[in-house]
């Protein structure tokens, strides 16, 4: 008999999961609970995180396909019926609509009886990443700063075990941001933000450093593990000091690095997914190894990630993985295991120390908000994400299936009736409008005019916005409306894209240079440069391909136009026709694919352009590429697709085709 | 569409003059279009439009400034104050093109997004394609079939310093858009290597002293100072960002048109537009040696403004000829 070994607790275990209605997501979060999940990640839909209602145009095909749609309060109580708040721990991947979903949240805790006091979770609230990454920002980079202080002002004296912000280096690496950036960026953010607490003194300088310590983090993981753990001890070092140095923070606890993790979704492949498995794996090994750096709280991503939408036994894996490795494994039991490791104390400096240089950078240039407007840190991670993806071109990073090691069996993973993934039910939108609408017929309207009345003086005056917002969603307000109160007060915003960098080497090698020879002759044939239109329809965000193709194709010749996220079919038909384009190639990220097609499609019929040809890259499901291309599409384009060489290639030939001209090769 | 297909020059010019969304957008591709057939449809085509409108009609505005300067954000605050005013307005921007590639990333649209499906705005985007200074060749007659079918045609497009100023000989009226902290263009306009614009506005006002200042030194540089025709540049303030001063840009531009019209210089200045194109486009093609086989810059000039009316095409074919056969 042995005895039993301490262990450490493990960290929270939660799985990022919504979807369709509230009513659906509370069925699939209380089964996740009964699994062993020990919090809830909630991942709302693209209307929720932008602020539109569920019947507003731009949320058309996108209503409960990537998360749930919470309109208004019902919604909310729905969602969390039979889950007592006073005891959960929820983790709301939100930004722009943050202090909304969270007043929300309170009042729905209200109705079950909980204090604001009792709640425990976490918002992500970090909305200056969103100008680099994910995009479901609304307003203006200051007052979208704004939100962020007074959601952390009025929980720190509110809902004192509550996160308010959760500042992201996750997306960063998702959009390209090498190790050093992450570190960089995020603690740059975190300046931002800290200092726009303590500038608008809603917090006395006593209680700042209690401001210090609620402010955690949530980051990723890649697959080369050993340089994430060293990322992650490095964040803990350079954290500590700039809470002590630059914010005064004494309490060791207050100054300690908080963070949760999703591993990362970028290097998992459409190619053989089965292997995204132990991908996953092996990124939650950097961020769980070293004691001493270890995640509070983790999400796994599921193994089919790239293909679709997954499906709760493909979340429930995921959960597993983890479990096995806090329960069944002996990690628990060690100390910190790197400590007094001179190669990993190297690393550590190393990251630091590039870090700490680029980081002074951005303070340069007057801080993170100000380098965000000039377009300068998009610009550096549209450059690092593009040599990620020529090395991957080239095969000097090495993705097992993808670029290397590519025969394969067939998978019996995704031989079923539903190819591997989930699809929403498509009555899900219309029934959410319906439930909207009889919300909105049922609801007193002079309560909720005077509260959006009152959320408006608030938004003018300067005042802490949340008070006024929780009012709101006791009298029944929509998310629609809270939000276009403040559109109308804060205006909105179009982020820089990043795409203005320089050409790098391999677009003067032989490859790019016959290409653009090719592009050249062709443009001659026809008259005129030729022209592509990029077009993101839609609310997704997610613009890295967009990006990848758009510099791509000004490094072969093309001339490009691209207006960044976040259009709705009828613009895009418009700028194909005014700027005289010959192809469009739409980027749709968010499985509304079919209804983006659709009336993309439209509005270029109403517009004189339907002989026009339009490409599709995205997650698009082998069984949608090819309604899609029934529907007139030319060429779809998925995660597998590497070759961007052969992509500008065939994007080529498809112009050449539509004028009646014969295809060119290229070797 | 077939690729040889051209369309017919009168009734694509009637249907441009309809503000026909779609035949418009034909027109720009015909005027971008280098094929010899396409050269002659496009010289038909801009011969087949009301005369009236492209000589006396709408406003040809440009503008043009220092990257960052905001350009693009105060466009977009122009467009919606003209809307405001019932005033239809297509845009020309011009980006400069990748010197490697020949590519180009054409980004104003974004930066001007304020334009939504509003479709009495018509923005076209226009690479400068490493030619014609940091104009593109096309801008011209581009601009002519823009006013015939909209109220405001703008040309945007970047640039400080005499070069790139060149935008202001082919426009109406020109604003340029200074960048407050900046001494780079009061230091152009002391040394006299910038032609005087029209309008200058300093842009973000919201960031306090630095534009302020910028503001005080401009209008001290400009003093009473007027350009050949006696017109005194107004320097106004501005903020893209708060919508503040913009009203009063709108005003100083259509007051500089005014002006033009009550002393008759209007269309003597439209047609001197075309000649400043027309030599420009020349001595790119043949250098200073082609413009002197018809005499000398003052010489082509005297002689186009007394010349008939034309399209741009026809007249620049002619005189392309007269050079090639030394006639």
């Amino acid at each position: 008999m042995t005895t039993p070994v301490k262990r450490d607790k493990p960290w929270l275990m939660r799985t990022y999961s919504g979807h369709s209605s509230a009513k659906a997501s509370n069925e699939l979060y209380r089964t996740n609970l009964s699994k062993g999940q020990t919090g809830l990640s909630v991942a709302f839909d693209l209307p929720t995180q932008t602020g539109y209602d569920s019947d507003h145009p731009l949320a058309r095909g996108e209503v409960g396909k990537v998360g749930v749609p919470i309109g208004h309060i019902g919604d909310m109580e729905t969602l969390f019926d039979q889950i007592p708040l006073g005891q959960m721990n929820t983790s709301m991947t939100i930004n722009a609509t943050a202090a909304w979903l969270l007043s929300l949240y309170v009042a729905a805790a209200e109705r079950q009886g909980a204090s604001p006091a009792q709640l425990q979770g976490t918002t992500q609230n970090d909305i200056l990443k969103e100008y680099l990454s994910r995009g479901t920002y609304i307003f203006p980079p200051q007052p979208s700063v704004r939100l962020i202080t007074d959601i952390i002002a009025y929980t720190v004296k509110h809902i004192p075990k509550w996160n308010p912000t959760n500042i992201c280096s996750y997306h960063l690496q998702e959009a390209g941001a090498t190790p050093t950036q992450e570190l960089a960026y995020a603690l740059s953010t975190a300046i931002a933000i800290l200092d726009a607490v303590r500038n608008s003194g809603q917090i006395g300088a006593d209680g700042f450093e209690q401001v210090v310590g609620r402010i955690s983090f949530f980051v990723n993981a890649g697959i080369r593990f050993i340089e994430e753990t060293c990322k992650m001890r490095a964040f803990g070092e350079m954290w500590d000091q700039l809470a002590q140095e630059r914010y005064g923070a004494q309490s060791e606890e207050m100054r300690r690095f908080r963070y949760g993790v999703q591993v990362n979704s970028l290097g998992l492949t459409e190619a053989q997914p089965e292997n995204n498995v132990q991908r996953i794996v092996l990124e939650m090994l950097g961020v769980s190894l070293s004691k001493n750096a270890r995640a509070r709280a983790i999400q796994l991503p599921a193994w089919n990630e790239a293909l679709g939408l997954p499906r709760p036994w493909d979340q429930q894996w995921a959960l597993r993985m983890q479990q096995v490795l806090a329960f069944e494994t002996d990690l628990l039991e060690y100390g910190d295991i790197f400590d007094g490791s001179p190669v990993i104390a190297a690393k550590v400096k190393s990251l630091i120390d590039g870090a700490t240089a680029e980081m002074a950078r951005v303070q340069e240039q007057g801080g993170m908000v100000q380098a965000i407007e000039s377009g300068y840190v998009k610009r550096q991670l549209v450059t690092s994400h593009t040599d990620r993806m020529r090395a991957i071109e080239r095969g000097d990073l090495k993705i097992v299936g993808l670029n290397c090691y590519r025969e394969t069996e067939v998978s019996p993973l995704t031989g079923g009736v539903d190819s591997g993934i989930m699809k929403v039910d498509p009555r899900a939108e219309r029934e959410q409008i319906e439930r909207l609408n009889a919300f909105r017929a049922q609801r007193n309207a002079t309560e909720v005019k005077a509260a959006l009345a009152n959320l408006a003086e608030t938004a003018r005056s300067g005042a802490n916005i949340m008070p006024a917002s929780i009012l709101c969603a006791h009298a029944g307000v929509t998310t629609g409306e809270w939000s276009q109160t403040l559109r109308d007060i804060f205006g909105e915003y179009r982020a820089p894209t990043g795409i203005d960098i320089p050409a790098n080497d391999d677009s003067r090698g032989a490859k790019a240079v016959a290409i653009r020879s090719e592009v050249v002759k062709t443009g001659n044939e026809l008259g005129r440069p030729l022209r592509l239109l990029i077009g993101k329809p839609g609310l997704d965000g997610h613009s890295n391909g967009a990006e990848q193709i758009a510099v791509k194709g000004r490094d072969v010749g093309f001339e490009i136009v691209y207006e960044g996220i976040r259009l709705t079919p009828e613009q895009i038909a418009k700028a194909a026709l005014e700027e005289g384009v010959h192809l469009i190639g739409l980027s749709v990220l968010s499985g509304s694919h079919v209804e983006m097609v659709e009336d993309v499609f439209n509005h270029l019929d109403k517009a004189g352009l339907k002989h026009l040809p339009v490409v599709i890259g995205g997650i698009i499901p082998e069984s949608d590429a090819q309604l899609l291309k029934e529907r007139g599409i030319s060429a779809v384009y998925t995660p597998k697709d590497i070759d961007m060489n052969g992509i500008m290639v065939d994007i080529l030939n498809l112009i050449r085709k539509s004028h009646d001209l014969s295809p060119v090769s290229v070797a | 569409m077939n690729r040889m297909a051209l369309p017919d020059p009168a009734t694509l010019a009637d249907a441009v003059s309809r503000r026909d969304r779609l035949a418009l957008a034909q027109a720009l591709n015909l005027l971008d279009d280098r094929r010899p057939a396409a050269r002659q449809c496009a010289a038909a085509f801009l011969d087949a439009l009301p005369a009236e409108k492209l000589e006396a009609g709408g406003h040809l505005i440009g503008i043009t400034g220092p990257p960052g300067a905001g350009k693009s954000s105060l466009t977009a605050a122009l467009i919606q104050v003209w809307r405001q005013r019932g005033l239809k307005v297509a845009i020309l921007a011009v980006d400069p093109s990748s010197p490697i590639s020949g590519g180009a990333l054409l980004g104003d649209r974004l930066r001007m997004h304020a334009s939504g499906a509003d479709r009495e705005v018509f923005i076209r985007s226009l690479a400068c394609r490493g030619e014609f200074g940091g104009l593109s060749a096309e801008v011209w007659p581009m601009s002519l079939a823009m006013l015939a079918a909209f109220d405001i045609v703008l040309v945007e497009t970047v640039g400080v310093g005499q070069k790139e100023i060149d935008v202001s000989k082919m426009t109406d009226t020109t604003c340029f858009v200074a960048q407050p902290a900046s001494g780079d263009s009061i230091q152009f306009l002391k040394a006299g290597i910038m032609e005087i614009p029209h309008v200058i506005v300093v842009n973000k006002e919201d960031i306090g002293m630095a534009a302020r200042k910028t503001l005080s030194e401009l209008k001290t540089t400009l003093g009473r100072r007027t350009d050949v025709d006696g017109w005194q540049a107004p320097a106004l303030s501005a903020s893209a960002a708060l919508g503040s001063g913009i009203e009063a840009l709108a005003d100083a531009l259509d007051q500089h048109r005014r002006w033009l019209l009550e002393r008759g210089q209007f269309t003597t200045r439209r047609r001197r537009c075309q000649a400043e194109w027309l030599v420009k486009h020349l001595r790119e093609e043949f250098g200073r040696y082609g413009i002197n086989q018809l005499g000398s810059e003052e010489v082509l000039f005297a002689e186009l403004a007394s010349a008939p009316r034309r399209s741009p095409i026809a007249a620049y074919e002619e005189l392309r000829a007269r050079i090639l056969t030394h006639r």
